[in-house]
């Protein structure tokens, strides 16, 4: 991927919103080493995009906003924007279901995660967005919570405990335009053993 | 100091040297792709890995600062077998298309391959393919070659000052580009190919043009600015291939300007190869006699003080002596070699020329620029000005038209004479110890050019930039002849008339030297012209007689720098057709009329040169010092008049009658012309 081959839009502002939050980064760094907040800003316009256009992605004209604002050369918001995954260069779907493909999440069945997302989300493959432009499925490495696994990041909630009926049911409810509440889909509090606490009971008593 | 024993040698470096520094202080060699002696350091490469006692494993050693007592290995089997790992690894993905691949012969991954490389490849996937980027006319890539060594990254962003290239994406995927589509905006892009160890970035006018093993290489000097970069010209039979750059730490350092590297195939178009005579108001093709002849019969006719002579910008020393020796047998004291109309005082040397000295910037701590784009006008001193600045602590002001992007930060005091005076910026260089003034010879060209320069002089005198040890004053030139005719004193002589007059209808016979500078519909209609010169530019149309002189790749000749450093070019190629070298022409001629020049050989003009300026005395060395006369140049400082400056090079790669007949050039002013400069503003 060296040049975009999508459509590009012209230009690109920080709404209002945006800008209340970029004032609070900034200020996070000693002056004149500002460029160090690039990647938030990053995320503030792919979170600006996915607000305003219902695709969270960074465009180019994005990155030059945010080069200019920092006072960088534009190449250098580039070299950061590519190398992390969590900004998408090209446009999404609505949601982004990033499905956690590593060890751990691979023998808790992160397999049928990833068939669920193909079957209800209608997504081809890894990469792939879906032809209704709701989703867009990437594979991802590990995302820390595998003791919950197999993990669906959906945006930036997780969805613990996974299995294929569960992740449909998710993506169901996602098309019908509701949000259930992230974490365990078993049912299970945070990452306790899967039936029931079985140490510090009662530690909240004491 | 740092005792350091390399391989049983022990050598002393100073502390915060790397290891590989330490290495090559005791002479051993030590491979390296990233590391670049005027770079940052990257490591990236790891082919530098050496054996430090008590380390646990082999170091690169261009990133490991070397401590007291340390013992380095260079050639054990643990260096060894780790360098061929790395070159196994870097291999990995290089195209094995070394016999279509113009670094071939010179390219530093094949060399290294050859002495640390294992026979053979154990990988047997696939490589990955990049697919090439379109940086502009001048550089060709081959991005699948790339081993992501970075050099081109760090030279954009350090020494060009243009940080416009940049490694994206990640691991296998990463690729080295500018993202977005774009041809490189830098005057010193070449530097590019020169420095890329593999074949990703090579030039693209001399792509599949030939080997490195079958070109004569000539080393020479670079005239198309006054930097005087030092060059290598290869050649192969009449033609020349390429030019690149020869380390002179004093002048260029390693680097050259695009305009000097590519420019040169404008050397074989449009080329004056024969004499011509104009009959009946015609030019048709003549014989050297024929020639001669003409211009004697004309010049006969009349007295000295109506003759009169131009030198150019492109005029070698030698020819510009023999011309104003050939002027003054004829009795004339009209010498111009301002084609430019630039009002310069010869009356002192140190109020023409670069006198920090261009090495000297890097001392100075403070920088007021007047009416000039150094970055256009001489690309390599720039990045010695950026050199100095990225050091830390140098506040540079700028007097000039607004939007230069001068690859630093300037602050701009103003675009007319009038921000001279009485500017901040004055307090600032007066509080510098060692502060400097570089002037633009195009701010001299205005009408009140003679007041720009006693103004600055002014300045300078007012901010201790002239001291007993320090002379902070420099006037910046164009080209490399311009300076050698001023050390020459190829000015008016007593009752002489300058250009102007001479074009006002002060003399009948006007011989112009490689004189391009101004508008050949200036010359009178009934002036009687010989234009010597090597390239069928306006000028020779509007001659009555034209002799073809060489190049600058043509002859063997002197030239001065903007410091009034004295340096040979060589003659590369011979010049085409009948063209013959400059001073001969005038020497030949000289004898016709019987007015022989007393000297017919090189050494004999040479020593004539030495006679005539100390310069040529010693060639190669600048005489630097203070400043023992504070006392300035002629012009009224007061006579200003409150234009704002032009800056004289509008489109830098086509200022000059070789550039102009360059098709690359033609096509780098057309993607960087000035239409392009307006809208990144």
């Amino acid at each position: 991927m060296s040049a975009p081959a999508h459509e590009e839009p012209a230009s690109f502002a920080f709404d209002a919103e945006s800008e209340a939050k970029i004032a609070t980064i900034i200020r996070r760094y000693p002056e004149g080493k500002q460029a160090s907040a690039v990647i938030p800003l990053l995320y503030v316009a792919q979170k600006q995009m996915g607000r305003l256009t219902g695709s969270a992605w960074v465009p180019r004209v994005a990155m030059d906003v945010i080069a200019e604002r920092l006072s960088m050369p534009p190449i250098r918001v580039y070299e950061v924007a590519t190398f992390y995954f969590m900004f998408n260069m090209k446009p999404i779907g609505r949601f982004h279901l990033q499905v956690c493909g590593t060890t751990p999440c691979m023998l808790r069945g992160s397999d049928e995660v990833m068939r669920a997302c193909k079957d209800a989300g209608g997504v081809a493959g890894p990469g792939e967005t879906s032809e209704d432009g709701l989703f867009t499925m990437t594979e991802v490495e590990c995302l820390g919570a595998c003791v919950n696994a197999p993990i669906l990041q959906v945006d930036d909630d997780y969805y613990e405990d996974l299995d294929y009926e569960s992740t449909v049911k998710l993506i169901e409810a996602l098309k019908r335009g509701e949000r259930p509440a992230p974490g365990s889909a078993i049912g299970r509090r945070s990452s306790e053993a899967a039936g029931g606490a079985t140490a510090l009971k009662g530690a909240e008593q004491d | 100091m740092a005792k350091v024993t390399v391989d049983g040698i022990e050598v002393e470096v100073p502390n915060g040297a790397s290891v590989l520094q330490a290495c090559e202080a005791a002479g051993k060699e030590v491979p390296r792709f990233c590391y670049h002696e005027r770079l940052s350091v990257a490591g990236n490469c790891r082919m530098c890995l050496v054996e430090v006692e008590k380390a646990p494993k082999p170091v690169a050693s261009c990133a490991y600062p070397v401590a007291e007592g340390m013992k380095v290995f260079t050639d054990t089997p643990v260096v060894r077998n780790a360098r061929r790992g790395v070159m196994e690894f870097l291999l990995i993905n290089h195209p094995l298309d070394c016999p279509i691949c113009d670094q071939g012969g010179e390219c530093d991954l094949q060399d290294q391959a050859y002495a640390y490389g294992s026979d053979m490849s154990r990988f047997l996937e696939a490589k990955r393919a990049v697919k090439d980027k379109d940086i502009g006319p001048l550089i060709k890539t081959v991005m699948t070659r790339c081993i992501q060594c970075t050099r081109c990254v760090r030279f954009a962003a350090e020494v060009a000052g243009t940080p416009e290239l940049g490694g994206t994406n990640r691991g296998e995927n990463m690729e080295i580009g500018t993202y977005v589509e774009k041809a490189l905006t830098s005057e010193l892009s070449g530097n590019l190919i020169d420095i890329c160890p593999v074949g990703a970035l090579t030039s693209r006018p001399y792509a599949y043009v030939s080997r490195p093993w079958e070109l004569k290489k000539t080393d020479s000097i670079d005239v198309l600015d006054a930097v005087g970069a030092n060059i290598r010209v290869d050649a192969r039979g009449p033609e020349v291939l390429r030019i690149i750059p020869r380390i002179n730490e004093a002048v260029n350092e390693e680097w050259m300007a695009d305009r000097g590297r590519f420019s040169f195939d404008g050397l074989k178009r449009r080329r004056l190869d024969r004499p011509w005579v104009r009959k009946d108001g015609k030019l048709h093709a003549a014989t050297w006699p024929e020639a001669f002849a003409a211009i004697a019969t004309k010049l006969s006719s009349l007295p000295g003080d109506r003759i009169g002579a131009v030198a150019g910008a492109l005029a070698d020393a030698e020819s510009t002596l023999a011309l104003k020796d050939l002027m003054a047998a004829y009795g004339s004291a009209n010498l111009d070699c301002c084609d430019d109309f630039a009002a310069i005082d010869t009356s002192r040397p140190d109020f023409y020329r670069f006198n920090t000295t261009i090495a000297g910037i890097e001392e100075a701590d403070a920088l007021l620029i007047v009416g000039c784009d150094p970055r256009k006008e001489a690309p390599v001193l720039n990045a010695r000005i950026r050199k100095r600045w990225t050091a830390g602590k140098f506040p540079v002001g700028f007097v000039g038209p607004r939007g230069v992007d001068l690859t630093y930060p300037v602050q701009h005091l103003g675009d007319s004479p009038a921000a001279l005076a009485g500017s901040a910026f004055l307090e600032t260089l007066k509080a510098a110890q060692k502060p400097m003034l570089i002037l633009g010879r195009g701010a001299l060209q205005r009408p009140d050019g003679a007041a720009v320069l006693a103004a600055a002089w002014k300045i300078a005198a007012e901010t201790g930039m002239l001291k007993p040890d320090w002379h902070g004053f420099n006037l910046l030139h164009h080209f490399g002849g311009q300076v050698g005719a001023l050390e020459l004193g190829f000015v008016p002589g007593t009752n002489g008339k300058g250009l102007n007059a001479m074009l006002t209808g002060g003399v009948d016979a006007l011989w112009l030297l490689n004189a391009d500078g101004f508008d050949p519909a200036r010359i009178p209609a009934g002036t009687f012209v010989v234009y010597q010169g090597h390239h069928g530019d306006e000028m020779a149309a509007r001659a009555d007689v034209i002799l073809p002189g060489a190049a600058y790749t043509e002859k063997d000749a002197t030239w001065v720098n903007t410091e009034g450093r004295a340096q040979r070019g060589r003659l590369a190629i011979f010049p085409p057709g009948e063209a013959r070298e400059d001073w001969r022409i005038i020497r030949a001629y000289s004898e016709g009329v019987g007015k022989a020049l007393p000297y017919d050989d090189a050494n004999a003009i040479r020593a004539r040169l030495a006679q005539a300026s100390p310069v040529f005395a010693r060639v190669g060395e600048v005489a630097r010092g203070g400043c023992a006369n504070p006392t300035g140049p002629a012009g009224d400082a007061a006579a200003l008049n409150n234009v704002p400056f032009a800056l004289p090079i509008a489109v830098y790669h086509q200022a000059d009658v070789i550039s102009r007949a360059s098709e690359v050039m033609a096509q780098c002013a057309a993607i960087y012309g000035p239409q392009q400069a307006l809208a990144a503003e």
